[in-house]
């Protein structure tokens, strides 16, 4: 089989910068760069189904060879769920604007602090853990406290613009 | 051989997503959303039940969507395997539904507007148990992706319900890393198709056979990591204990139970239909180990009871995945019955939990105290559940442990015994990890727990209600069940093991129907 070389190497492109936005920690951004990875798997089932041909309409058929309709089928299904998708994470990337002023990806507080208790237990005297556990265990606080401040203005805001 | 259930298998799919438009429709009368989730769950139930009897006894039944040949649509398969998945996911969603009836209006406090439950609740949950039931049934490759798509995307919206920061934080790294995993898994779709011409799984699993090993291998390996994400198998099991804990209880129980199950499923499906003998058992098999004992590692380090569960329950995913790398009849057999029960498992514990959280204000075991004096009932719905986890005799988790065990000495290669000592090891960590927390917060004297912090928040005054109880109580029932009938479901799920290893069953049932319908 013959495969068309563009498709592939727009393929590639779009998988390859796809992947690096997806690392990104802006949310708005990883969504790009899954949009784009997105794209560049549909375009593998179009190259995937083989030569280019007519339209895989009954009646439409001009004697020469049939493009395969199943990938296309596939395709329109993988765009649809990709759209229903993407339009929860424009959702929820709007609401951590609401609750937080920001798009980056928070880290995991929790994990910090276990890590930090674990570091200060390993190390006994050490001081420099012990503190940092201490500092990381405060900082959850806060930022306890700062998500509510937070939210409570946010839904002022929603109030106020609704009113 | 028989297929006169078959009209039965598309209901299945149909009666949740019926009932998810119906409670959409009825939002804000919470009355008849409940009603109209109980049936459709309690008719799944049903609906289940008659197919796993009716495959256990007339072999797969089998639907050709629209008429269909395999080749050219979508084919719905009942096994044994398949009817087994459904029946214990469909009866745990039942309980948690049951438990968030229960809980009543007070239950989501942060999410509803003060009077009624969130009403997108019962929706969600609905089109949840549609999708994971249509995963399971799937006879086609890219079906199982809409399945995936179609739980993903209801709980997506389950664990962010409310949207509060923490959640928002939570829900953003699940879905990111649920969007990856669709992404791997569509592209090796795409590279299925264009290296088979087809995406039907039992076409796949004869065609595979004909292509250059190389690139089944390349299949292979991309479908592994697909579902190996969506299991949690380590070392792609980090998302897992980052955003579970933070949902809402009713929702983290059936997500424990049922989302990291279909990844397993869907392994079990393929590696057994379609790559036989396969190359990578050594790989998973190290998987297992290193997803065992680090999970459980991290298990112990945790304060948190729900941060401790959600790391058993990644821990327990690696003995599931044993049964699946060993590949033979034994190993699979045992892992069946190991996904029941762990599914059953997880699910009740995650209740259990929701009721400390309840009674104590916390899931935190450092704040937590004396639960035991304070509510001896929740203090024994804890310790069955988390006993049976642990693996202690007489409990389903000892038989379903012991069959693994079993089995990987049969294999006897080096690596499966070190798989035989490590789930013995696990086992005694777990119980190590579970009496740490059971210690601190269920015996030790000081109610206010050990930092003396006390709980955030006041536990409720009416925090255990029949409502939340009865559904907890019956879960405990049927993990306790699960031990009375160990030897009719052993012996179930060593004949759908009997069948996923020989594969003739399934392909007679799908190609040989299917050259009767066929035009």
């Amino acid at each position: 089989m013959s495969v068309n070389l563009t498709l592939i190497l727009v393929a590639s492109v779009l998988v390859g910068t796809g992947a690096y936005l997806f690392l990104s920690r802006s949310l708005v951004r990883a969504l790009m760069g899954f949009l784009l990875m997105g794209n560049g798997v549909n375009l593998l089932f179009i190259i995937g189904s083989g030569p280019a041909g007519s339209p895989p309409i009954v009646g439409a058929d001009d004697g020469g060879p049939m493009a395969d309709p199943v990938p296309q089928a596939l395709v329109l299904t993988a765009i649809v769920i990709t759209l229903a998708m993407t339009a929860f994470v424009l959702a929820l990337a709007h609401r951590g604007w609401q609750v937080g002023r920001d798009d980056l990806v928070a880290d995991d507080t929790e994990s910090a602090r276990i890590h930090a208790r674990a570091e200060a237990d390993d190390l006994g005297s050490e001081p420099g853990a012990r503190e940092q556990a201490e500092e990381i265990a405060a900082e959850t606080e806060r930022s306890e406290r700062g998500h509510h401040g937070r939210r409570d203005e946010g839904a002022t805001d929603e109030e106020g613009g609704t009113a | 051989m028989s297929n006169g259930y078959a009209w039965m298998v598309p209901l299945l799919v149909l009666l949740p997503l019926i009932g998810a438009g119906l409670t959409l429709a009825a939002a804000g009368r919470t009355a008849v959303q409940r009603v109209v989730s109980v049936t459709a769950l309690s008719g799944m139930t049903v609906l289940a039940g008659v197919l796993l009897w009716a495959s256990d006894t007339q072999g797969p039944q089998v639907m050709f969507v629209g008429g269909w040949a395999a080749n050219e649509g979508i084919v719905l398969v009942v096994d044994r395997l398949a009817a087994l998945m459904v029946i214990v996911s469909t009866v745990v969603t039942l309980a948690v539904l049951a438990y968030s009836i229960g809980q009543g209006a007070s239950g989501f406090d942060e999410e509803s507007d003060g009077h009624s439950p969130l009403p997108v609740f019962h929706p969600t949950l609905l089109v949840l148990a549609a999708g994971v039931t249509t995963t399971f049934i799937s006879g086609d490759l890219f079906h199982l992706y809409v399945g995936f798509e179609m739980l993903l995307a209801a709980s997506f919206v389950l664990l962010t319900l409310g949207g509060t920061a923490e959640r928002v934080r939570a829900g953003t790294t699940y879905v990111l890393v649920s969007l990856l995993s669709s992404i791997i898994f569509l592209a090796a779709i795409g590279l299925t198709y264009g290296a088979t011409g087809t995406i039907n799984l039992a076409l796949l699993s004869e065609r595979l056979g004909e292509i250059a090993p190389g690139t089944a291998a390349l299949l292979q390996l991309m479908l592994l990591v697909a579902f190996a994400v969506k299991a949690a198998v380590f070392p792609m099991s980090g998302w897992l204990p980052d955003s579970y804990p933070t949902a809402p209880a009713p929702v983290t129980a059936v997500f424990a139970g049922l989302l990291t199950k279909v990844g397993i499923y869907a392994m079990i499906r393929t590696q057994t239909l379609l790559f036989p003998g396969s190359p990578f058992s050594d790989l998973l098999l190290v998987a297992a180990l290193l997803t065992m004992i680090v999970g459980i590692l991290g298990a112990i380090a945790q304060d948190d009871i729900k941060r401790m569960l959600s790391f058993t329950l990644v821990s327990h995913i690696g003995f599931l995945l044993f049964g699946i790398a060993l590949g033979s009849t034994h190993g699979l057999a045992a892992a069946i019955f190991y996904v029941v029960h762990h599914i059953t498992v997880q699910t009740t514990l995650f209740l259990v939990l929701g009721l400390v959280e309840r009674v104590g204000g916390s899931t935190d075991s450092t704040r937590l105290g004396d639960l035991a004096r304070i509510s001896p009932l929740v203090g024994v719905l804890f310790f069955i559940p988390a006993m049976n986890m642990a693996g202690i005799p007489p409990f389903s988790g000892f038989l379903g442990k012991v069959g693994l065990v079993q089995a990987g000495v049969a294999e006897g290669s080096w690596l499966a015994l070190l798989l035989v000592a490590g789930s013995v090891l696990t086992s005694l960590l777990t119980l190590y990890a579970v009496a740490k927390v059971w210690g601190r917060a269920f015996w030790s004297e000081n109610a206010r727990g050990i930092t003396g912090q006390g709980p955030v928040r006041g536990g409720h005054h009416d925090a255990l209600g029949l409502g939340v109880l009865a559904p907890t109580m019956a879960l405990v029932a049927v993990g306790l069940t699960l031990t009375v009938v160990a030897g009719p479901l052993f012996d179930i799920t060593t004949r759908s093991a009997v069948d996923l290893v020989l594969r003739e069953p399934y392909l007679d049932a799908v190609l040989g129907v299917g050259a009767e319908a066929g035009p």
